[in-house]
C-alpha cells in the first residue's frame, strides 16, 4: 500500500505540524540567515584556490565591425600577463562558437566580426587581476566599423544586411523564427464580429536582471585526475555539466560544477557566458585554476537581457464588454543570436498565456524572433518564458477596453473571469490552468484598498486639476516546467530531483536539484520533509549546487523549484514513510494497515500508546530492520509534474503625478497573491516584496537602450537606474489560497508572480490618471520626462 | 573597474603637500574622499602616477562661523556639514544641499572641497556656493588667493584652480536678515545626480521687497552657473508668485542643457523654470520667518 500522492492538493490553511517540527505554514527562521547576516556567505569572488590566475577580457567598442586585427605583443611583455587567447585560438579547437539553450549558436570569440558592443574579443590570462586589466588595456585590436542595426523592424525589411550569414545562404534574412498558437481563422471571424475592438502597440523595453553579484567563474582543471572542477555561479549546474561535457568532449564525471552561494539569479545565471568557456579553456592550457569574474559594466553590457518584446494586439468584445477575441502579433528583439533558456518546442516561451485570467473563446498569438546589433536577448528574468510580456498586453488590453466603454476595469475584470467551478480550464491556446478563484482574489484587494473612496477621491481630485490613477493587475502566472511531453531543454526532460537520506540517529539529509539564489530552499525544503516525515526542521539539511552529490536537476528559474523539486522531496519523504511504515509494523508486531500515521508517528489504530516515532523508526533501519528489507532509510523521487501550476493574484496601485515634473509617485500598492498551499509564509512574503519591487523597478525606472550605433546607453549604475529604498512604495500583502490539486502538497510557484504582476498595474493607475486627457497608452518606463512631454503636449503643466 | 598602477603620498603637512604639488606638477592629484576620483581611476579615464592624500594636514576640516561669514575647510565632508550645529541652526540652504548628495556613504567620504575641484557639470555644492557669492581659497607654495565661486566653475571638470594649489577652504557669507535661502533638486531617485538643481537665496528689504538674490544653476549647462537676468529680474519685486515665475523663465532662457538619460533639453529648461520657483517659495517663506 503507498499514500504516495493521498494528499495532494489538499488544502492546508493552517499549520499541521507542531511549531517545533515547523512543517508547512510555519514562518521558519531562514537557516540560510546567519552567514549571509555576519557576511560569511561565500560566493565566488571569495574563493581562491593555491596557484590561481586571472582572466579579464577585451571588449568591442563597436556594435558592428570587422576585426582586421589584434595585436598582442604589448600586453605580452607585461610581467605577469601569460596568455592572450583569441578567436583564431579557438578555432583550431573548434571552441570558437558555442550552442545556445534555444539551438542557436553564440560566438565564444569572434574570429572575424563583433556583432555588439561590449562583446568579448580578446581574453588575457594573468598572475593577478591588476595584471590582467592592464594586460587588457595593451591588446590593440584594429576593427572597422560596420553599419549596424539596432532596430528590429528595419532588421525586417528585405534591404536589411544579413547579420548572421554562419547561417547559410537559405537564411539570407535577419528573421529567426515564427511561432504561433490558437485559431487564426476563428479569431478574425470573431474579431469582425466584435461590437466593440480596441488595439495598441505596446513596447516592453530590453531590461537587465543587475544581480548584486555579477557572474563569474573558477575553472579548475587537473591534468593528473583527469579532472575539470568548475566553480561558478550558476542556477542551472547540472545543465552546464552536460553542456560542458558535449561542447569539451571531456567525460561527464570528470566534470563537477560547484555552486557556491549565489547573490542573484533572476534568469541571468542560467546561461553559458563566453567568459566561462574562455575560463575552461585557459585552465585546460595552463593546467591551474582560472579565475573569471565580471565587473559591473561588464554585467549590465554583454549579459543576458530579457524582454524588447513589440506586441501589437487587438482585444474584440461586445458593448457591454464581455471579451470575445485577442489577437496579438510581436516582433521579438533577441540581439544577434537567441539564447534564450526556453524549452525546445517553445521559441516564445509561454506567450499564448495572454489570454490571462479572462473566459472568452478566440485567440491567435503569433510572434517573430529577429536578429539585431545587440547582446542576447529574452533571456533572463522571467523572459525566456515571457510571461512578464503576456500578462502585460492582455492587462493593459483589459484596462483599455473599460476605459474605451467606460465601465469600472474592475467590474470589467470580474464580469470576464474564468470562474471557480470552470477549473481545470482549457485555455483558446491549449494551457490548462490547474485551479484559481479570481473573483475572491480581486474582490480582497478591493477591500484592502478601499477602492470606492478612491475612486471618489480621484474625482474630487481631478475636478481641482490633480492628477491621482488606479490601476489593477489580475494576472495569472504559469510555472513549474515542466510535464517531459512538452518541455525539454536540448532534449533534457524538465524533471527534478530530490534524494533524503535519514541517518540512523533520525537526522536528514537531502539534496536537490534545483539550487537557491536567495529563494530559502535550505528552509523551505526541510519544511517540505518536516511536513510528511515529522523530523523537526532544524534536523534536516538541504544540500543543492555540486553535482558530484546532488541528483540531476534542471535547476531554479521560472518558479519551477516548487512546482518540479518540491513535488519530488515531498514524494521521496512519502517513499520514506512507506518504507517506515514497513519497518514500525515490524516493531509494533502490528499490520500495516493497523497502522495510522500522525504526528510523526506509528501507533495502532485504537491503542495510540503502541507507537514509534519516525526517530525510532530511523535508528530501527539500521538496527533492527525486517528480514527481508534492505538496511537503510533513503528515497529518491525524480518527478515529471503532470501539468504546470498557475499562481494568480490581484494587485491595486494608486499613483499621484507631479504636474510640475511629470514624477509619478506609487501612493499605495495592495498585492493579494494565491500561490496555493504555503509552504512558509515569511519567505512568501519576502519572495512578493522583492518580486513587486522588481516589477515597480522598469515600471518606472529601467530601460537598457541603445542608440543608432548600438551604444550601450546604460551600461552602469549611474543610468540605469534602480529604484533604491526611498523611492519603493511600502507594499501591502494579501492572500488567498486555492491548493493545486495535482501538487502533491498543493503548491504552486511564487517566485516571479510579483514581477510579472506588479508593471501593469502601474502602468494601468498612470493612464487611468492621464485618460481624461486623452491618452490610451504610454509605456514603461514612465519616466517623468515622457509624462511631462504629454502634460505639455495637452497644455496641463503646472 | 580596474585603476592602472599609481603611487601614493600621504604628507603629513601642508607644505609638504604642496612642494610635492610643484615637483610632480602634471602627473599629481590630490585625493580627498576619492569618492569623484576613483571612479575616473577605476574606469581608465584618468590614470595620474601619484595620489598625494590630504587626510592628515591639520586644519582642513574645520567649520567656523565668523564675522565675514561661515568657513568650512576643504576636507570637510557633505555629512559633516550637514550634522554642524552652527549649520543646522543658521544655514538651511547648506543642509537642503548636503541632505541630497548620494548616499551616507558618498556624504559620509565625500568632501566639498573635492567637490568644487572636480567640478562636475552636476554637483550640487557650486550652485549654492555661487548663490551665496561664496568665494574659495587657494593655497600654493607660491602663497594664497580668494576666487570668488562666481568665476571659479569654468567649464565641464574645469576650474580656476592650477595644478600646483590645493583648495583649503569655502567661505560663505553672512547674509543680512531676514533672509532666506533654499535647495530645489529634481533627482530620479534619492541620492542621484541632479537633473536640476537650484539653490536660491533671498534678502528681503526693510519694505519686504526683494533688496538681494542670488540663484545658482546645476546640471543645465557646461559648468554650475549664476542665473544673473533672473536674480536680477527679482530685484525690487515682492516676493510673490508672478515674481518667481518671472524668475523661473529668466533662468530657464539663461540655462544650455545637453538631453541625455535625464531627459531632452526642452524638458530640462522646462525643470529649470519649475525648480527656480520651487526654491525660491521655500527662500521667500524663509526669509518671511526673519521678519
Ligand atoms: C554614488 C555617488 C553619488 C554621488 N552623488 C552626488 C550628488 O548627488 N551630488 C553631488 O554634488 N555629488 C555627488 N557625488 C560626488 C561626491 O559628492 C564626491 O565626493 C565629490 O564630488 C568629490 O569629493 P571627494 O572628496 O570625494 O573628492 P576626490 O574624489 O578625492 O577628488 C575629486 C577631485 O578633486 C581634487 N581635489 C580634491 N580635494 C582637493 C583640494 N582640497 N584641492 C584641490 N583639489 C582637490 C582631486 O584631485 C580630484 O581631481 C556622488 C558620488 C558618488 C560616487
Amino acid at each position: 500500500m503507498t499514500d504516495m500522492m493521498s494528499e495532494t492538493g489538499l488544502l492546508k490553511e493552517t499549520p499541521q505540524t507542531t511549531e517545533a517540527v515547523g512543517g508547512m505554514g510555519y514562518s521558519v527562521k531562514r537557516k540560510e540567515d546567519p552567514r549571509f547576516i555576519r557576511g560569511q556567505g561565500e560566493y565566488i569572488d571569495d574563493l581562491v584556490l593555491p596557484g590561481m590566475l586571472w582572466l579579464d577580457i577585451v571588449r568591442s567598442p563597436y556594435a558592428h565591425a570587422t576585426i582586421k586585427g589584434i595585436d598582442a605583443s604589448e600586453a605580452l611583455k607585461i610581467p605577469g600577463v601569460l596568455a592572450v587567447i583569441t578567436g583564431a585560438d579557438l578555432e583550431k579547437a573548434g571552441l570558437h562558437w558555442m550552442p545556445t539553450l534555444a539551438g542557436d549558436k553564440q560566438m565564444v570569440l569572434p574570429t572575424d566580426t563583433v556583432m555588439y558592443q561590449a562583446q568579448e574579443v580578446a581574453a588575457v590570462v594573468a598572475t593577478s587581476r591588476y595584471i590582467a586589466a592592464d594586460g587588457v588595456a595593451a591588446v590593440l585590436v584594429d576593427y572597422e566599423p560596420l553599419p549596424v542595426i539596432v532596430d528590429p523592424f528595419k532588421s525586417l525589411e528585405p534591404d536589411a544586411f544579413v547579420l548572421r550569414p554562419d547561417r547559410g545562404p537559405d537564411k539570407a534574412n535577419n528573421h529567426i523564427w515564427h511561432w504561433e498558437s490558437g485559431d487564426r481563422a476563428g479569431t478574425d471571424t470573431a474579431m469582425e464580429a466584435a461590437e466593440v475592438r480596441v488595439s495598441e502597440d505596446i513596447y516592453i523595453p530590453r531590461i537587465h536582471v543587475a544581480s548584486i553579484e555579477t557572474c563569474g567563474c573558477i575553472a579548475d582543471w587537473n591534468a593528473t585526475r583527469g579532472q575539470m572542477t568548475l566553480h561558478m555561479t550558476s542556477q542551472a549546474p547540472h545543465a552546464i555539466r552536460t553542456v560542458l561535457a558535449l561542447v569539451s568532449g571531456l567525460p561527464e564525471q570528470n566534470i563537477r560544477v560547484k555552486t557556491h552561494d549565489i547573490g542573484g539569479g533572476f534568469g541571468g545565471k542560467v546561461p553559458v557566458y563566453p567568459g566561462y568557456v574562455l575560463a575552461v579553456v585557459a585552465s585546460l592550457t595552463v593546467g591551474k585554476p582560472v579565475k573569471w569574474i565580471e565587473d559591473r559594466s561588464e554585467n549590465l553590457q554583454a549579459d543576458s537581457f530579457a524582454r524588447d518584446y513589440h506586441i501589437h494586439a487587438e482585444l474584440g468584445a461586445t458593448k457591454a464588454g464581455k471579451i470575445t477575441a485577442l489577437k496579438v502579433k510581436t516582433v521579438a528583439d533577441h540581439g544577434y543570436t537567441d539564447a534564450a533558456a526556453d524549452p525546445s518546442k517553445f521559441p516564445a516561451g509561454l506567450f499564448n498565456v495572454i489570454t490571462g485570467s479572462y473566459d472568452f473563446d478566440n485567440a491567435f498569438v503569433e510572434v517573430d524572433g529577429v536578429y539585431t546589433n545587440k547582446p542576447p536577448g529574452g533571456v533572463a528574468y522571467r523572459c525566456s518564458f515571457r510571461v512578464t510580456e503576456a500578462v502585460h498586453a492582455i492587462e493593459r488590453m483589459v484596462d483599455i477596453l473599460a476605459h474605451d466603454i467606460g465601465k469600472d476595469p474592475a467590474r470589467l475584470r470580474m464580469e470576464n473571469f474564468i470562474q471557480p467551478d470552470q477549473f481545470p480550464y482549457k485555455t483558446p491556446t491549449g494551457w490548462s490552468y490547474d485551479s484559481g478563484d479570481y473573483p475572491r482574489a480581486l474582490q480582497k484587494a478591493l477591500d484592502m484598498i478601499g477602492y470606492d473612496d478612491l475612486r471618489k477621491e480621484q474625482l474630487e481630485k481631478r475636478a481641482k486639476g490633480e492628477l491621482m490613477g488606479i490601476g489593477i493587475s489580475s494576472f495569472t502566472e504559469i510555472v513549474g516546467a515542466g510535464p517531459s511531453h512538452d518541455f525539454d531543454i536540448l532534449g533534457i526532460k524538465m524533471f527534478d530531483s530530490c534524494e533524503i537520506r535519514v541517518h540512523p540517529t533520525g537526522k536528514v539529509l537531502a539534496r536537490i536539484g534545483v539550487q537557491t539564489q536567495g529563494q530559502g530552499h535550505e528552509t523551505t525544503f526541510a519544511q517540505i520533509i518536516a511536513e510528511e516525515l515529522g523530523f523537526p526542521v532544524a534536523d534536516i539539511k538541504i544540500e543543492y549546487g555540486d553535482t558530484d552529490t546532488a541528483p540531476y536537476g534542471l535547476g531554479t528559474y521560472a518558479s519551477r523549484s516548487t512546482p518540479v523539486a518540491g513535488a519530488a522531496t515531498a514524494i521521496a519523504a512519502r517513499k520514506i514513510r512507506d518504507k517506515s511504515r514497513k519497518i514500525a509494523a515490524h516493531l509494533l508486531e502490528a499490520s500495516e494497515d493497523d497502522l495510522e500515521w500522525t504526528n510523526g508517528k506509528f501507533s495502532v489504530k485504537g491503542s495510540p500508546d503502541k507507537s514509534k516515532t519516525i526517530q525510532e523508526i530511523a535508528f530501527a533501519a539500521y538496527t533492527n530492520h525486517p528480514a527481508g528489507m534492505e538496511a537503510g532509510l533513503e528515497a529518491v523521487d525524480y518527478y515529471d509534474p503532470p501539468n504546470l501550476t498557475c499562481p494568480f493574484g490581484s494587485y491595486i496601485c494608486v499613483v499621484d503625478i507631479d504636474r510640475g515634473t511629470g514624477q509619478v509617485t506609487v501612493r499605495r500598492f495592495v498585492a493579494v497573491d494565491d500561490c496555493g498551499n504555503i509552504i512558509n509564509p515569511m519567505i512568501v512574503d519576502g519572495q512578493i516584496h522583492g518580486g513587486l519591487t522588481m516589477g515597480f523597478a522598469p515600471s518606472l525606472y529601467e530601460e537598457i537602450s541603445y542608440d543608432e550605433l548600438g551604444n550601450n546607453l546604460a551600461g552602469t549604475f549611474m543610468d540605469y537606474l534602480l529604484p533604491t529604498a526611498v523611492e519603493t512604495p511600502a507594499w501591502e500583502t494579501g492572500k488567498t489560497v486555492t491548493p493545486s490539486p495535482h501538487h502533491p502538497i498543493g503548491a504552486k510557484g511564487v517566485g516571479e508572480s510579483a514581477t510579472v504582476g506588479a508593471p501593469p498595474a502601474i502602468n494601468n493607475a498612470v493612464v487611468d490618471a492621464l485618460w481624461h486627457l486623452g491618452v490610451r497608452n504610454i509605456d514603461i518606463p514612465l519616466t517623468p520626462q515622457k509624462i511631462w512631454a504629454i502634460l505639455n503636449e495637452k497644455g496641463v503643466t503646472a | 573597474m580596474i585603476p592602472a598602477q599609481f603611487d601614493y603620498v600621504r604628507p603629513a603637512a601642508m607644505h609638504e603637500a604642496l612642494q610635492i604639488l610643484v615637483d610632480r606638477e602634471g602627473d599629481a592629484k590630490i585625493l580627498a574622499g576619492g569618492y569623484s576620483l576613483l571612479p575616473l581611476l577605476k574606469l581608465r579615464l584618468a590614470s595620474p602616477a601619484l595620489l598625494v592624500d590630504i587626510r592628515d594636514i591639520d586644519g582642513l576640516d574645520e567649520i567656523v562661523e565668523t564675522t565675514d561669514g561661515l568657513r568650512i575647510g576643504s576636507r570637510s565632508t557633505h555629512r559633516s556639514i550637514l550634522e554642524n550645529p552652527v549649520v543646522v541652526a543658521g544655514y538651511p540652504l547648506l543642509s537642503d544641499a548636503a541632505g541630497g548628495i548620494g548616499d551616507p556613504q558618498v556624504r559620509n567620504w565625500g568632501t566639498i572641497g573635492g567637490s568644487c575641484a572636480h567640478a562636475d557639470p552636476s554637483s550640487d555644492w557650486p550652485a549654492v556656493l555661487i548663490a551665496t557669492s561664496a568665494s574659495i581659497v587657494l593655497r600654493s607654495t607660491a602663497g594664497e588667493r580668494t576666487v570668488p565661486a562666481r568665476s571659479f566653475f569654468l567649464d565641464t571638470f574645469q576650474t580656476a584652480i592650477e595644478p600646483t594649489e590645493l583648495l583649503t577652504e569655502v567661505i560663505i557669507p553672512r547674509a543680512p536678515r531676514p533672509s532666506g535661502a533654499a535647495y530645489a533638486k529634481l533627482e530620479r531617485r534619492a541620492g542621484d545626480f541632479s537633473t536640476v538643481g537650484v539653490a536660491a537665496q533671498l534678502s528681503l528689504g526693510a519694505d519686504g521687497r526683494i533688496a538681494a538674490a542670488g540663484i545658482g544653476l546645476t546640471a543645465v549647462a557646461e559648468a554650475p552657473f549664476a542665473a544673473t537676468a533672473a536674480e536680477a529680474s527679482l530685484i525690487g519685486s515682492e516676493p510673490n508668485e508672478a515674481a518667481f515665475q518671472a524668475a523661473g523663465i529668466a533662468a530657464a532662457a539663461e540655462s544650455r542643457p545637453g538631453s541625455d538619460s535625464h531627459g531632452p533639453a526642452e524638458y530640462k529648461r522646462a525643470m529649470v523654470k519649475e525648480m527656480v520657483v520651487r526654491a525660491l517659495r521655500s527662500a521667500a517663506g524663509r526669509a518671511q520667518a526673519q521678519r
